[in-house]
C-alpha cells in the first residue's frame, strides 16, 4: 500500500533533499515508522511521545488529520499525505 | 434599499444558489456574497465592529492612530472606516501581497510598512507587535486576537445564514484570523447542534514556508479548534481551478481564496453524495477578483497561473 508523502523544505535534510517520498502503512503512525526506517530523524521532528507535534500539520488528501483520527488516521493505497509547518490558523494543541 | 450612510449599508449580503456546481437536488451549494460589502470584502464586518468596540471602551479617541497587521482586506476596511471617523491608520503588510491592495491602501491615505515575504502573515504580526511596543500611543486592534472580530460574525453573518438557509448542514470559510469560522460556527452550533463547520486553509509555496522553523508556528488567539469539524489545506492550483469554475459555471467573479473555499465545499459535497446524505453547504465568497488580476491567476493555463502564484500571498 503505497502513499506519496510531500516533505516541506525544512525537513528535506532527512530525505536527501527529496520533495516527495513514498511510504507504506495502514495508519499515519505506521507510515511515519516506515519513513523513519529510510529517513532516520524524521519521526522525531513529526512526533512528540507518539503524538503529532504542535506546530506540524499533516494532511491526507488535503484534509487535516487532527479531524480524522490524528496518528491513527487510516490510509489507503494512492492517498496523498502532505506535511507542513503550521502558519496562521495552526492547531491550538 | 436606502441607508443613512455607507457604513450603515454593511452586511445583509445575498446568499445565492449554485445550480450548475451543486451535484444533485439533495446536495446543494450556496455562496454568501461578502464582496457586496462597502469596501468589497467580508472584512468590513470585523473591521467596523473592532473600531466600535475600541471606541466604546475608550481605547480609541478622536485623532488616534490605528495599527494593524493585514495582508490587505482588513486594512482596506479599516482605512475606509478610519477615514470617515477621523483616525490615522498604519498597516503592516507582507511585501509579497498584490499591487492592487497596496494601491487601494495608499488611496485611502494609509501608511504601509512592509514585512519580509518569508513567513507571510505571521511575520507581519511579529513586526506589528514590535511597532506597538515602540509606539504605546498607537492602538492595535489586532484582528487575530480581538473578540470583536468573531463577535461581528456571531451577531451578523451567522444569523443571516440561518435566516436565509434554515436547513444548512455545512458551513465553509477560509482560515486566516479564524474570526469568520469562530463567530459563525458558534452561532450556528447553538441553533443547530449537528452543523458541520469546515475551514479551508490556503497552502502556499516554499517561499512562504521555506525559511520557517517548525517550532515557531503562529496560532491566532481567537482560534478554538473545538468549533471546527474539519479542516482542508488547499494549494494554489486547486484554488485557481475552482475560482475559474465559479466564473465559468455560475458567473461569480471571486477572489482566489474563495476558490480554495469552494474546493473544500465541493469535496464535502462529493462525500455527501457518496454517503447518500442530503446536504446544504454554504460557503463564504470573501471578496471579488478585482484585486488579484495582476497575479495572473485569471488568464492562461492552470500551470501558468500556478507558477505565477508561487511565492505570492494569494489569500
Amino acid at each position: 500500500m503505497a502513499v506519496e508523502v510531500r516533505i516541506p523544505t525544512i525537513l528535506r535534510q532527512y530525505t536527501g533533499g527529496a520533495k516527495t517520498v513514498e511510504g507504506t502503512g495502514d495508519t499515519l503512525s505506521e507510515l511515519i515508522d516506515d519513513l523513519e526506517a529510510r529517513h532516520p530523524g524524521l519521526r522525531e521532528r513529526l512526533l512528540d511521545n507518539g503524538s503529532l507535534r504542535r506546530f506540524v500539520n499533516v494532511y491526507v488528501n488535503d484534509e487535516d488529520v487532527r479531524f480524522l483520527g490524528a496518528e491513527k488516521t487510516q490510509l489507503s493505497d494512492g492517498d496523498s499525505v502532505t506535511v507542513l509547518p503550521a502558519v496562521a490558523g495552526g492547531s491550538s494543541r | 434599499m436606502r441607508y443613512a450612510s455607507l457604513l450603515d449599508s454593511l452586511g445583509r449580503t445575498p446568499l445565492v444558489g449554485l445550480p450548475k456546481l451543486s451535484p444533485s437536488p439533495q446536495v446543494r451549494l450556496w455562496a454568501k456574497l461578502e464582496d457586496r460589502n462597502p469596501t468589497g470584502s467580508v472584512k468590513d464586518r470585523p473591521a467596523l465592529r473592532m473600531i466600535e468596540a475600541a471606541e466604546a471602551d475608550g481605547r480609541l479617541t478622536p485623532g488616534a492612530t490605528i495599527l494593524e497587521p493585514t495582508s490587505g482586506n482588513t486594512g482596506i476596511s479599516l482605512a475606509m472606516a478610519a477615514k470617515l471617523k477621523g483616525y490615522q491608520l498604519v498597516c503592516v503588510m507582507p511585501e509579497n501581497t498584490s499591487i492592487e491592495r497596496r494601491q487601494l491602501l495608499s488611496m485611502w491615505g494609509v501608511r504601509i510598512i512592509s514585512s519580509p515575504a518569508a513567513g507571510g502573515s505571521n511575520e507581519a504580526v511579529r513586526v506589528a507587535k514590535g511597532l506597538a511596543e515602540q509606539n504605546p500611543d498607537w492602538v492595535m486592534l489586532y484582528q487575530y486576537g480581538n473578540p470583536a472580530n468573531a463577535q461581528a460574525h456571531y451577531e451578523t453573518t451567522g444569523p443571516e445564514l440561518l435566516e436565509d438557509l434554515p436547513e444548512i448542514t455545512h458551513f465553509v470559510a477560509g482560515l486566516g484570523t479564524t474570526g469568520t469560522l469562530m463567530g459563525v460556527g458558534r452561532y450556528l452550533r447553538e441553533k443547530l447542534p449537528d452543523v458541520q463547520i469546515i475551514a479551508a486553509e490556503p497552502r502556499y509555496g516554499e517561499l512562504v514556508y521555506g525559511l520557517r522553523n517548525l517550532d515557531e508556528g503562529f496560532v491566532p488567539e481567537l482560534y478554538d479548534e473545538t468549533v471546527l469539524t474539519s479542516r482542508y489545506s488547499v494549494g494554489p492550483r486547486d484554488a485557481v481551478r475552482r475560482t475559474r469554475e465559479l466564473l465559468e459555471h455560475e458567473g461569480i467573479f471571486a477572489g482566489i481564496s474563495t476558490g480554495a473555499v469552494a474546493h473544500a465545499a465541493l469535496g464535502i459535497a462529493a462525500k455527501a453524495v457518496a454517503d447518500g446524505r442530503r446536504a446544504d453547504i454554504a460557503f463564504v465568497v470573501a471578496d471579488a477578483g478585482w484585486k488579484y488580476l495582476s497575479t495572473g491567476a485569471y488568464e492562461g493555463t492552470l500551470d501558468d497561473a500556478e507558477n505565477r502564484l508561487d511565492g505570492q500571498l494569494w489569500a
